[in-house]
């Protein structure tokens, strides 16, 4: 792969991927954000993209949903990969959506959210 | 809020800002903790999700302009709340901003921006594309809105005024065109195919 284009048969290997005739579609902002970044762990040596479908994959089995929970099992993958490999821990994970939340509550709108 | 030149004005100081969705949120977790560690590119990330733009949400703005040209009844209540008309199309019942659609008209323009940040009506837009994030266009929307509508290859005529929208955190704003002249024969679908995102901003008229 190169460019932010994937190649159809990278595609091709996650079941049930949400697509359209020219490629992935997302409900919301944070779905591409999750996408994009399990193609960038790939790239980065992270896992491979073998790895990566199966572990969708197995998340995705105990899946009886009409597919609008997809990302939500998308991220639930990723995260088990990245804590699963040592990348980073759950409690770190964790800490780190709360600090997120806390910037927001105290960051005015038009000033840049930051930790 | 409509700025006029001589009261440009912001609704945008006050409370903080209303966390995202719990998904959002682990989202941005994790990419801050990859990012720390130098395994994931934030630059690159953006690459890939410019790449989507047009991929984000129902992006039933064609659709809600469409429905607003054909059906009086639907457009009246879009004006008059414009969430819940837009909710209407949206078989998945999303909740999202706050929404307020201005119309255009023989003797008025409107055109969209967020000067102080990139606040878009993403459910019916789609990601905002890169130009409307950018400083140029958040600055000079606002005192030259026919300067930067010229780059679009846009001639508003003098006699029509241009009323420049500013988005905040709470109200996010989509522009009805008009409809085109000699359309009176196509139904809602392949009128919806005349409505570009561009239009809906502004930039560009129909």
């Amino acid at each position: 792969m190169s460019g932010p284009d994937l190649a159809p048969e990278d595609l091709a290997a996650l079941p049930r991927l949400p697509v359209d005739a020219e490629g992935p579609v997302f409900a919301e902002p944070w779905q591409a954000q999750a996408f994009a970044m399990a193609v960038q762990l790939h790239r980065a040596g992270a896992f491979t993209w073998t790895e990566w479908a199966a572990a969708l994959a197995d998340e995705l089995k105990g899946a009886n949903d009409d597919g609008s929970h997809y990302y939500e099992h998308w991220l639930k993958a990723l995260e088990g990969l990245v804590t699963g490999r040592g990348l980073a821990s759950h409690e770190a994970l964790h800490d780190m959506k709360h600090a997120w939340e806390d910037a927001y509550r105290r960051t005015p709108h038009g000033k840049s959210v930051e930790l | 809020m409509a700025h006029d030149h001589d009261g440009h004005h912001h609704h945008h100081d006050g409370e903080g800002q209303e966390p995202p969705s719990d998904m959002a949120l682990r989202v941005k977790a994790l990419e801050t903790l990859l990012v720390d560690k130098g395994l994931v590119d934030p630059a690159a990330l953006d690459a890939i999700i410019d790449t989507y733009e047009h991929k984000v949400g129902p992006r039933n703005g064609a659709r809600v302009v469409a429905r607003a040209w054909s059906d009086p009844a639907y457009k009246a209540r879009l004006m008059a709340d414009a969430t819940a008309a837009i909710a209407e199309l949206d078989y998945e019942g999303r909740q999202g901003e706050h929404m307020v659609v201005v119309e255009n008209t023989p003797e008025v323009h409107n055109l969209v921006v967020c000067t102080l940040c990139s606040c878009y009506p993403w459910p019916v837009l789609g990601l905002p594309p890169v130009w409307y994030k950018s400083a140029p266009y958040r600055s000079r929307a606002v005192i030259d809105p026919r300067g930067v509508m010229a780059e679009f290859g846009t001639t508003v005529p003098d006699d029509i005024e241009i009323r420049v929208w500013d988005s905040t955190a709470e109200v996010r704003y989509l522009v009805l065109p008009e409809r085109p002249a000699g359309t009176e024969g196509l139904d809602e679908a392949a009128l919806a195919e005349l409505v570009t995102r561009d239009g809906m901003i502004g930039v560009r008229r129909l």
